[in-house]
């Protein structure tokens, strides 16, 4: 499934909810059940910097694709991490640097994307694509 | 239950901003400690400054350059009224606290030696942290640390053990920012003089809640920033004992601040001016002495009762939410809640609470040595003004049910 595909998902997910409480709500349920990364990756070189709660990514490559893993030790954060990591992982690191991220607008999170909010959301998706191009240019 | 003689009908309609409506909902901010908002008074004599007076100061013939240096020094008196400094040229104009903080630490490098040493709280914001270690590694001098109790408070039995004749300078805040706990200052500056040693009082925190005396509190230097007191941003005060603004160098050259200039040498201005390089915030320091003006008007006494009230409310509901615990409760506080509810992270908290419309500090609050004593990432903080009610306490107290409900 193209990334395209998964945001087009995501946003049709939100669309079902009336209020922001819902949709944090789920957010918070995608938190909880996010798959953790494990405890050896969850290290200081990988925290992303700029955020008010710790958020750790690690990445591989499996085959031609790029598996991404996740842990913060803020639910909120945890949520949006799982919305990034369903959309990216699993992806061609070329699809990956090219996706653009306006789906999140599209449900509602449009506030998160600020350069100036804590939960580095940005910092997030500058980092998986940081991923990608590693991976892209090992690649080719 | 609570009564207050203030008049927050009528308080309120001063600050349009609390009439506006955030996340769909009525704001209720509770984040008077970061800054506080502005009243129209304050925001009017600003524009009428830019509107009738505007010119630069202190140098001009012109009718609006002298109209404006007369407000400027107006300013300045009503400060130096406000805490009762013996001099008008005691008050320095800076930006903030930041800039009050680092003109009297950079002042010192040439009065310390390798081995001498300063003495700082663990309660302190990085503010009053930072430009003293700078200090220190300028200078070889020596960092000391007095201790906080499990409470909050600061150990006091370390602190006299701390002081000697090596101590030069000792810095504390009146109030902590990231507790709200008002620390014993009249028997550390006394403690501190009894050994030789200056000291730097960080007001910021205080003066929203109280009218410090830097005379009767005899302190050294005394600073704070005005926009935590209804002023604009981008202004403050340091307060400095004449005989300490002598001995201490300029901290920036420039214009403003000298006397003579030639390549050969140049001699400084007199106070305050040595200290002022460089144009001024003019309309800042205009709006600070109307923001005085205006709390003096509400009264801070009526303020202090008032907000007291808010915290207690406050306190009282938060304390039957499971599993919250607040950091720095004493008595001895000023109106602000430190809190977090076990194994919920500050940030959700905070998040949840700005979708209701409520506006609080999430994080360490730039005061990190306190998060690593309490082992914590940071803390929920809601802290009151004057212009808050006791309605808006029981919206964030509802909120945050409704948002540990959600998370948990």
């Amino acid at each position: 499934m193209s990334i395209a595909t998964k945001q087009a998902d995501i946003v049709e997910e939100f669309s079902m909810f009336d209020d922001w409480m819902q949709r944090y709500e789920y957010m918070i349920d995608l938190g909880k059940s996010l798959p953790l990364i494990a405890d050896e990756y969850k290290t200081d070189d990988n925290i992303i910097k700029g955020c008010q709660s710790k958020v750790w990514v690690h990445a591989e490559l499996e085959g031609d694709k790029v598996v991404f893993t996740a842990d913060s030790d803020a639910i909120i954060t945890k949520g949006i991490i799982a919305i990034l990591i369903r959309a990216f992982s699993k992806q061609h690191p070329k699809d990956i640097l090219a996706a653009d991220t306006s789906f999140i607008d599209d449900i509602g999170l449009k506030e998160h994307l600020s350069p100036t909010r804590a939960n580095g959301l940005v910092s997030m998706i500058k980092q998986l694509k940081m991923y990608a191009l590693a991976y892209q240019t090992q690649l080719s | 239950m609570y009564n207050t003689t203030l008049d927050l009908t009528k308080i309120r309609a001063d600050f349009p901003i609390l009439h506006r409506q955030v996340n769909g909902q009525p704001l209720v901010y509770l984040d008077n400690a970061a800054t506080s908002q502005t009243p129209l008074p304050v925001i009017d004599a600003i524009s009428d400054y830019y509107k009738h007076t505007n010119a630069n100061i202190h140098r001009g013939v012109h009718a609006l350059s002298q109209e404006a240096t007369d407000q400027f020094e107006a300013a300045r008196q009503k400060i130096q009224a406000h805490f009762n400094a013996a001099l008008a040229h005691e008050i320095i104009l800076t930006s903030g606290t930041t800039h009050a903080i680092n003109m009297v630490a950079n002042g010192f490098a040439s009065l310390l030696q390798k081995d001498d040493e300063l003495i700082v709280s663990e309660l302190e914001h990085h503010a009053n942290i930072v430009p003293w270690q700078m200090l220190c590694e300028r200078t070889g001098a020596q960092l000391k640390v007095i201790p906080i109790t499990e409470n909050g408070t600061l150990d006091m039995g370390v602190y006299e053990a701390l002081l000697s004749s090596r101590t030069k300078v000792v810095f504390v805040n009146h109030v902590s920012n990231a507790l709200g706990i008002i620390n014993p200052i009249e028997e550390i500056i006394e403690k501190a003089h009894a050994v030789g040693a200056a000291v730097l009082i960080d007001g910021a925190q205080a003066t929203p809640h109280m009218v410090p005396d830097v005379q009767a509190l005899n302190a050294d230097f005394y600073t704070t920033s005005a926009h935590k007191i209804c002023g604009p941003t981008g202004i403050g005060m340091l307060y400095g004992k004449e005989a300490w603004l002598r001995k201490l160098p300029p901290y920036q050259g420039g214009g403003e601040m000298i006397d003579q200039v030639t390549f050969e040498k140049t001699t400084y201005a007199d106070l305050p001016h040595k200290f002022e390089a460089g144009t001024p915030n003019i309309a800042g320091g205009v709006g600070f002495g109307a923001a005085i003006d205006y709390m003096s008007g509400i009264g801070f006494d009526a303020i202090a009762a008032h907000e007291y009230d808010l915290m207690r409310h406050a306190t009282e509901k938060l304390k039957q939410i499971d599993g919250l615990r607040i950091y720095g409760d004493v008595e001895n506080k000023v109106a602000v809640i430190s809190f977090n509810v076990d194994g919920l992270h500050p940030y959700d908290i905070g998040t949840l609470l700005d979708k209701m419309g409520i506006a609080v500090r999430t994080g360490h609050h730039c005061c990190q040595p306190i998060m690593d004593h309490y082992q914590i990432p940071g803390t929920v903080r809601a802290s009151f003004a004057f212009y808050n009610t006791h309605e808006e306490v029981e919206r964030f107290v509802a909120g945050v049910e409704k948002a540990v409900a959600m998370l948990r």
